[in-house]
């Protein structure tokens, strides 16, 4: 009845797991009620969950991102108290719970905290700086959120319920194949990776659409802003990439469950093969994570240099470069793997031009300030911040790219330093920058100042302490991923480390401050304009937050940066208001298709961990009677009247005038 | 630095702490050194100042492999350094000189583009990659793991099979093997042939260089050598399962005749005989094994894992619940 599943699932003898789920089972309980209690069901019901709003979702995105960074970061601190206690002891993480850990870690960070936050911050953003109504596919969109968030379930539902991969964040084979772990661990993996990375195709499909065919008139591809090409290629990565994934997991999947032999040491199967196919797609997808946060920085620095980028042809050719290159490199990761010279040499080579174009971007935000007049706010920090930390990562990962230099770093902690150093000195710094940045935008107030900055301070001085020591590490020769050690010259570092994470851990406490400080003094940090930073782009152009319909008209564009040539008057469309005659707009219709695909989505990857077949049938057909309900739609947009826009947009407006009014009188 | 064979480490504390501050301090000094534009020279003495002389690491090689990684690791450092610090200078100049305060920078608020510096953008990482690539591909073909060392001696032949979680090391000439214990004569060029007996591993002597995976029904070769005697740690540089962190061995470099002595000590005295029998009960996962040694019944062992006439390891045993441990 119920397969695999029994009462042994349940880790009783294990306390730490046992407590945290029990914790977050409590709150995730106290947070229903609340809800419900206060009757707030409804209305989030109407508003978020099915809604297809391309913004409500990117702020979908962004909260579990957020969400899960606690997460795989609660996972981090232990990993770093586990090293800096374990030098010649068992420290307080035996190895079948430490390895868990670890590989949390990484499978949350990548697929539930970057992916979720890049992919947030492009829904949000894009249609707006294209200066368009909604993505191409808006119920798509939310189904794509949805399968993801199921995924990020799955991952969490492990804690509690059995156990997670053993394996690293990266199922090698043939540790991950049925003889050598016969747990439900690689299982949880498989699905919920499985899972979300359908939902993240779907968002591939629905971006690339986008950028590619709904765009405002005048928008020609050589007019979006920066955040748009790199969003672009990110997508078309991800529209490439991602079917590599799910082929290689479903060939895993199948050894596990049929007892295929793609990847087992039996019968012809070849681990080779796997390290391929995994790599073809991993490598894309650190572009994947890295293009967009290029694009946040380009935004953020011209904004608050007072600059258009410069070299913007140079900026879209260099992105297009490394979306080609991104996917002629996967074997740097394993240059140990006994290749030969040529191949190895090749690939190492390949590897360093893509360093080319990166360092193109680094000169172009560099003389994109020179010449500015640069405020600093905590957006532009994490930027600066960026391109220091960034050009230290990128220039460790080069070193990693000569051959003979990784057969001595590779699997180290060197490596996991480099890793680390780019993506969060790249990804999650411009991540945050985009966060600050755009916050304003999506809820009509901007985020504290002053905490900010704390928080930045913390982040980067704590990634500096908890990083570089795994450097050094690296070069006296310790490995990733030890449970524990006997080697004293490693001790020192290991506890400075742990430190930093220390460090790391006030930044994110300061974060979360932030945002209910800013919450709570909203009044203060009010933004009428819609304004706040004096933008370049379109989305700046509409309120904050922006109506449903983003634009009462469709900008019409003659240039980049066409709202900052909007306000310095150059393209006429400041009409007064008595010209303007609105239009009813129609907008697509809310749709629980999403929220109740994903419901099913959950349970049936559920049941294909535990082994419960009927369960498996019984979700299957749920989740394809909800998309024929769903295709059998009658109705699927509604209409906004123009008395509606026409209210909405001249409060806008309005508000927006007596603003800048009141600000050319105190200037 | 003396070299001992008998497994004692022989570093005292003073030493220690010498090289933990020197490591401190090579960052550092590397960067003084490059603003000074002297950084190769500079660095590469900081480098070997600092991180050498600790007795642990890749810094501080002693084997011709590891010596020649090590100085191409320093080599392409300095080159990206050269660009990558005027980077980090320039970032913070800029940021800081064109500050919104600052009323004597001049302000160009359309100033967008240039030919000459997009030109210089560009040039100037492709210059630097042409170079690190002519470092990676000469490097990546002279320091090719499979190509036999330059060397007057005659190679000795080391099979290494990497089980769970142990290393089992046969030496087919001398017909003797040993489990978590690497004995090679010093000056002597090595050559491995390695095998997993069933997931991945990788095989690491980080004071010799170059590491290699393990895969099982594959063979890798390795080369390697060690200058002088000592004793080196070594260990899986690939992560393959629950007893990962113990699969550590020593590798002792001793002289030829104490090489020849402990070969003698293996195959004589009570030593168990290691055949198609006693591997398989080697091949259960055991976890934090202690160093034992053998005599060489089959010398076809290797062959027969390496074909998998002997069946892969077994992994762990089989459990009811659906969590190891549980």
């Amino acid at each position: 009845m119920f397969g695999k599943l029994s009462w042994a699932a349940i880790p009783f003898d294990q306390p730490i797991p046992m407590i945290t789920s029990a914790t977050v089972a409590f709150a995730i309980i106290g947070i229903l009620a609340w809800i419900t209690f206060k009757g707030y069901l409804p209305y989030l019901w109407r508003e978020w969950i099915t809604s297809v709003d391309h913004k409500r979702i990117g702020v979908m995105y962004t909260i579990l991102a957020m969400v899960m960074l606690l997460r795989g970061f609660t996972d981090a601190i232990m990993m770093r108290t586990q090293q800096a206690l374990a030098f010649n002891a068992p420290g307080f993480l035996p190895p079948e719970h430490y390895d868990q850990v670890f590989s949390a870690h990484g499978t949350i960070m990548i697929f539930f905290v970057a992916m979720p936050f890049v992919i947030g911050l492009m829904n949000f953003v894009v249609p707006l700086q294209l200066g368009v109504r909604d993505v191409a596919f808006p119920t798509l969109n939310s189904v794509g959120f949805w399968l993801t968030a199921t995924g990020a379930l799955l991952v969490n539902i492990s804690l509690g319920i059995g156990e997670f991969a053993r394996t690293g964040w990266l199922p090698y084979p043939p540790l991950s194949e049925l003889t050598y772990s016969p747990g439900v661990g690689v299982d949880y993996y498989l699905w919920s990776i499985q899972i979300s990375g359908i939902g993240t195709l779907m968002t591939g499909i629905n971006l690339v659409t986008t950028i590619l065919k709904v765009r405002a008139p005048g928008m020609t591809y050589l007019r979006m802003p920066m955040f748009c090409w790199t969003a672009l290629a990110s997508n078309l990565l991800i529209v490439a990439a991602f079917p590599i994934l799910t082929a290689t997991l479903a060939m895993l999947t199948l050894d596990r469950y049929l007892g295929f032999h793609f990847f087992t040491n039996e019968a012809g199967g070849n681990v080779m093969m796997f390290m391929n196919l995994i790599w073809a797609w991993g490598h894309p997808e650190v572009y994947i994570l890295i293009l967009p946060a290029f694009g946040i920085f380009s935004e953020v620095i011209s904004t608050f240099s007072g600059k258009p980028l410069f070299g913007y042809r140079s900026m879209v050719a260099a992105t297009m470069v490394i979306c080609l290159l991104s996917f002629t490199v996967w074997l740097h990761h394993f240059f140990t793997m006994g290749a030969g010279a040529d191949v190895n040499a090749i690939f190492g080579i390949a590897s360093m031009i893509i360093a080319v174009p990166t360092g193109v971007k680094v000169f172009n935000w560099l003389f994109t300030m020179y010449g500015g007049r640069i405020r600093f706010t905590t957006p532009i920090l994490w930027s600066i911040g960026f391109m220091i930390t960034f050009v230290i990562g990128g220039m460790t990962g080069v070193l990693l790219a000569v051959p003979p230099a990784d057969f001595l770093l590779h699997n180290s902690l060197f490596l996991v330093a480099h890793f680390h150093n780019v993506i969060i000195g790249g990804v999650l710094f411009g991540a945050f920058a985009g966060y600050t940045y755009w916050f304003p935008k999506a809820f009509g107030f901007k985020l504290d100042e002053r905490l900010g900055k704390v928080a930045f301070w913390c982040w980067i001085i704590g990634f500096y302490i908890a990083f570089m020591p795994l450097y050094v590490l690296g070069f006296l020769g310790m490995t990733r991923r030890m449970q524990h050690y006997d080697v004293p010259e490693w001790h020192p570092w290991t506890i400075v480390a742990a430190g930093g994470a220390a460090l790391i851990l006030c930044g994110i406490i300061f974060q979360i401050a932030q945002l209910v400080y800013s919450i709570k003094h909203r009044e203060e940090l009010r933004d009428v304009t819609g304004d706040p930073w004096d933008g370049r782009s379109l989305e700046w152009a509409t309120a904050s937050p922006p109506p449903v319909f983003n634009f009462a008209f469709l900008p019409r564009v003659t240039d980049t940066d066409p709202y900052w040539r909007m306000k310095h008057g150059s393209s006429g469309q400041n009409q007064p208001d008595e010209e303007l005659s609105y239009e009813a707009i129609e907008m697509p219709r809310n749709s629980p298709t999403g929220f109740i695909c994903a419901f099913f989505a959950t349970i049936m990857g559920f049941s294909l961990i535990w082994h419960i077949w009927w369960l498996v049938i019984v979700s299957a057909v749920g989740a394809y009677a909800t998309f024929v309900v769903f295709a059998w739609r009658d109705r699927d947009e509604d209409l906004i009247p123009a008395e509606t826009v026409a209210k909405m947009d001249r409060a806008n407006r309005d508000a927006r005038g007596a603003s800048l009014h009141e600000l050319s009188l105190t200037s | 630095m003396q070299a001992v064979a008998n497994g004692l480490k022989p570093e005292g504390v003073t030493h220690v702490q010498l090289c933990r501050v020197a490591g401190l301090c090579m960052p550092v000094l590397s960067w003084a050194g490059n603003w000074l534009k002297t950084s190769r020279v500079i660095m590469v003495t900081a480098g070997s100042l600092g991180l050498s002389a600790c007795d642990t690491g890749i810094l501080a090689p002693s084997g011709p492999v590891g010596s020649a990684e090590k100085q191409i690791l320093i080599d392409s450092l300095g080159i990206m350094l050269s660009i990558v610090v005027p980077v980090i200078i320039a970032t913070i100049a800029f940021a800081w000189w064109y500050r919104a305060s600052n009323k004597r920078a001049h302000y160009l608020p359309d100033w967008e583009y240039s030919g000459r510096i997009e030109m210089v953008v560009w040039g100037i990482p492709l210059l630097v990659i042409m170079l690190l690539g002519g470092v990676a591909w000469i490097g990546s073909h002279d320091l090719d793991p499979a190509k036999p060392l330059a060397s007057k001696q005659k190679p000795l032949d080391i099979q290494v099979v990497s089980l769970d979680w142990k290393w089992l090391f046969i030496y087919p000439d001398q017909k003797i093997a040993s489990v978590n214990l690497l004995t090679v004569p010093a000056g002597v060029p090595i050559h491995l042939s390695l095998t997993s007996a069933s997931v991945m591993s990788a095989f690491f002597i980080p004071r010799l260089g170059s590491m290699i995976y393990t895969m099982n029904g594959m063979t890798t070769q390795l080369n390697l050598e060690a200058d002088q005697t000592g004793v080196f740690h070594g260990l899986s540089s690939h992560y393959n399962g629950d007893g990962f962190a113990d699969m550590n061995f020593e590798a002792h470099a001793v002289s030829r005749e104490d090489f020849n002595g402990w070969v003698q000590t293996a195959a004589s005295g009570e030593n168990t005989d290691l055949d198609a029998q006693s591997y398989r009960e080697l091949a259960k996962q055991t976890i934090h094994v202690a160093p034992a040694m053998f005599k060489l019944r089959d010398t076809s062992l290797f062959q027969s894992i390496v074909m998998q006439k002997l069946p892969p390891g077994p992994g762990p045993a089989p459990s009811v619940s659906p969590r190891i441990g549980g």
